[in-house]
């Protein structure tokens, strides 16, 4: 499977399944509040237990993770349906949690690498709302280099006993399960030395310190762990061969990241980056003398944001046809990594001071506080860095870069402190 | 290149490509440049032969487009030429042409016939000095005269003017803006070949001192109906001028790859240092970003779809990116690259031309801030 399949729909079919959707969610799905809309960030109880039952909603009414096989919960329809209910969904309260990375870097792994045991166990409980997944996958020594991983998984009989240290996983606290990526042999080059497990997240040994972000916020995690000993069933793929497995991790949550994957579902609709038409009105409202002065940046990030669109639709069709290789996706997440930075660059300027100063009870600090942190955008799900090196590398065919780890057993790779 | 041609399609761009690198490689571009109308006649003829005139005009006329969607045709052609910095009439005369299948007379349709043998050109005889390129800029008047109109105003970077056999020539009436096809030996008429950047393809300007026209040389309907047309013909001219840079681009990015390949500096090959690498990454997300906006720009038009939008979306992206990954390309080559000799300062040159032209990416940018209300 080196690319999804999107298979050509009836339009009339569609515009019927549009017209359901919509019915369904009218009767059963909460509004989004336009002024204030609810977060899937903001559950701030143990469980995300909203997240949770929104998409029990969903599953219930037969529009949850709708690309995934009927045998494991899904409904095998196409990514054009479940564009449809992204669409549909915009004025929707969302379980957008289980979009990323549970239903659409995990679950197309477990998928596609799982034995039938695996995908029974797991896959109809992400879809029925009932468990959230999130990865193990960086490591404090290094994010980029994630083949570089130290935490280790030593084999003892049928069991594998977990010792090291993971980072930046999304609501850890709050979730059920993770695919981690360790170390099973240091004899091997780092590429041939890894093993990807699903890990039960409350489970013995396993510690989790939140992380607290620029804007305060708590969303990302770190993980100590400490002797956890994980089944051998609970290996994804095969033993040392977890790169094979990560890799194609890499690529979901490029598709991901790109929007170009069937599996996400439900759209983020954040006010300081998204809201292009929302930044127009608050330009139009406080402008006063001085309108006008934003009108070539805001026609930018209208032309940014109609661009990204189109770019991530050309290379879905590129890779399908032969024309781009399946790399190409990195295009898609550059692009998005530099146009989201440029729009909350700005949004604050839009906003002018009420975004650096403000009176207590406002929320245009909002924006200011979104523009510090805005390189987020360009290091989060691979950083852009890595994506121009793919991009020269994969699809320009430049050569690589020299490593001086390549080759060489991993207990013998030179490495930090 | 788009990635959803048909094989007519494909087998129609092919067609362009091949007849490009066999009758108009790089050193016949150059050697035009001194030809005084920028290209021989018989040569514009075979690219008719092609179907390079014959796209936009209607198959009850003579014409026919491959897809059915005349405008998503005319930029394959438009990207070969780009490619090629292949000089030609080609961009007003389909411009012009498109106008009179829909708005023309029998009369000036008859015209279409030669238009699609290459053996007439037009010229689209629109922008004015100092305006810009919108019909409120248009000072240009036509006074009631002998039953007919008579015609006095000056425009400015008529590409093909001095080539065209007629020009559509917009002016002012009493009932609003009008379009007139004038033919070039008009009395009254004076048309002077203009500098330009673009050593390929050329522009006139052309002054109009009480030209008598006869009633039968207007061009649809005063008003409305003409500002429709005209809307219609600024669309077409902006999507060939993204669809030409995007092919421009994509092609300069290509022979600069090959040369950051085989160029050795310190024992190594340029495209080993990872400076240059991300440089190239970028200009790769630019050259891709830059076709995807014209195809987007380009399927708009086809399909009478937020054209507007669609159309300043790709210029404010292709004007500036096709633009700035020349000039990045013009870096990576080193002192070769700001020589005569080297090729690319002709496709600089062009893509500088079409940026300009017909609103910046700038203009452009406040037009879509303007459709969102601001």
């Amino acid at each position: 499977m080196d690319d999804f399949v999107y298979a050509d729909t009836d339009p009339a079919e569609l515009a019927r399944y549009r017209e359901e959707v919509q019915a369904w969610m009218n009767e059963n799905m909460p509004r989004r509040d336009p002024v204030n809309p609810w977060h899937p960030t903001q559950d701030d109880d143990e469980r995300s237990s909203r997240n949770r039952e929104l998409q029990r909603r969903l599953y219930d009414g037969g529009y949850a993770a709708v690309c995934y096989p009927r045998e494991y919960g899904g409904q095998s329809l196409t990514a054009a349906h479940q564009k449809i209910i992204d669409d549909v969904s915009m004025d929707f309260d969302m379980p957008i949690l289980f979009s990323v990375p549970t239903l659409s870097i995990c679950g197309p792994v477990v998928l596609e690498f799982g034995t039938e045991e695996q995908k029974q166990r797991y896959i109809p409980a992400w879809i029925r709302g009932d468990e959230l997944w999130v990865q193990f996958i960086s490591e404090p020594s290094g994010g980029s280099d994630m083949a570089g991983a130290l935490t280790r998984a030593d084999r003892d009989g049928e069991e594998f006993i977990i010792n090291g240290s993971k980072i930046w996983s999304t609501f850890a606290q709050r979730s059920d399960y993770a695919l981690m990526l360790a170390r099973t042999n240091w004899e091997v080059p780092k590429h041939r030395g890894l093993t990807m497990f699903i890990v039960p997240i409350h489970h013995p040994g396993i510690e989790i310190h939140p992380i607290q972000m620029v804007d305060r916020s708590e969303e990302f995690c770190q993980e100590f762990f400490n002797d956890v000993v994980i089944p051998a069933e609970n290996v994804v793929g095969e033993v040392d061969d977890g790169w094979t497995v990560a890799s194609r991790l890499l690529f979901h949550e490029r598709a991901a990241v790109g929007n170009a994957s069937p599996y996400t579902q439900g759209r983020h609709r954040n006010r300081t980056a998204d809201g292009v038409e929302d930044l127009a009105a608050i330009a139009r409202d406080h402008g006063g003398a001085d309108i006008g002065r934003h009108r070539q940046r805001l026609g930018y990030m209208e032309t940014l944001s109609r661009v990204e669109e189109l770019l991530s639709a050309r290379v879905v069709r590129g890779i399908e046809g032969g024309f781009l290789p399946a790399p190409a996706g990195s295009l898609v997440r550059l692009f998005h990594g530099l146009s989201r930075t440029e729009r909350q660059t700005v949004a604050m300027e839009v906003q002018g001071d009420r975004a650096l100063v403000w009176n207590e009870g406002e929320d245009t600090g909002a924006f200011g506080t979104e523009y510090v942190q805005r390189q987020q955008a360009c290091i989060g799900g691979g950083t852009t860095e890595m994506a121009r090196n793919i991009i020269s590398e994969r699809i320009l065919g430049m050569p690589r870069e020299p490593a001086a780890d390549r080759d060489l057993p991993f207990n013998q790779v030179p490495r930090s402190g | 290149m788009r990635f959803d041609l048909s094989d007519d399609q494909e087998f129609f761009r092919e067609t362009a490509r091949r007849f490009i690198e066999a009758e108009v490689p790089i050193s016949v571009v150059r050697e035009w440049h001194d030809h005084p109308d920028g290209y021989p006649q018989s040569w514009w003829q075979a690219a008719a032969e092609l179907g390079w005139t014959s796209l936009m005009v209607p198959e009850s006329l003579g014409g026919g487009s491959i897809s059915g969607r005349p405008i998503v045709d005319l930029t394959i052609v438009a990207d070969e030429m780009g490619r090629g910095v292949t000089p030609g009439p080609f961009m007003p005369t389909n411009v012009v042409a498109d106008t009179l299948g829909r708005s023309g007379s029998p009369d000036q349709q008859a015209l279409l016939e030669g238009v699609v043998a290459g053996e007439v050109v037009l010229g689209w005889a629109f922008c004015e000095p100092g305006g810009d390129w919108t019909a409120d800029s248009v000072t240009a008047a036509a006074v009631p005269s002998n039953g007919g109109h008579a015609l006095t105003g000056t425009k400015v970077g008529v590409e093909a003017g001095a080539q065209a056999h007629h020009l559509l020539v917009t002016a002012r009436t009493q009932d609003g803006l009008a379009q007139f096809l004038v033919p070039a030996d008009a009395p009254g008429l004076t048309i002077t070949p203009q500098e330009s950047l673009d050593l390929g393809r050329r522009f006139a300007e052309v002054r109009l001192v009480g030209v008598p026209v006869d009633p039968e040389a207007m061009v649809g309907t005063p008003g409305t109906a003409t500002e429709a047309d005209v809307e219609r013909q600024r669309q077409v001219m902006v999507v060939l001028q993204c669809a030409d840079n995007a092919g421009s681009a994509a092609k300069v990015l290509e022979f600069t790859v090959q040369y950051a390949f085989d160029r050795y500096s310190f024992g190594r090959p340029l495209a080993s240092y990872q400076a240059l690498k991300h440089r190239f990454a970028d200009m790769k997300l630019w050259s891709e970003a830059s076709q995807a906006a014209v195809d987007g720009a380009a399927d708009a038009l086809a399909d009478g779809e937020d054209e507007v939008r669609m159309m300043s979306v790709a210029k404010s992206y292709v004007g500036d990116h096709s633009v700035e990954l020349m000039h990045d390309c013009v870096q990576m080559h080193g002192g070769i690259g700001v020589t005569y000799e080297h090729d690319l300062h002709l496709y600089l040159r062009r893509a500088t031309v079409n940026r300009g032209l017909f609103g910046t990416p700038g203009d452009h940018r406040v037009c879509l801030s303007k459709m969102m209300g601001y």
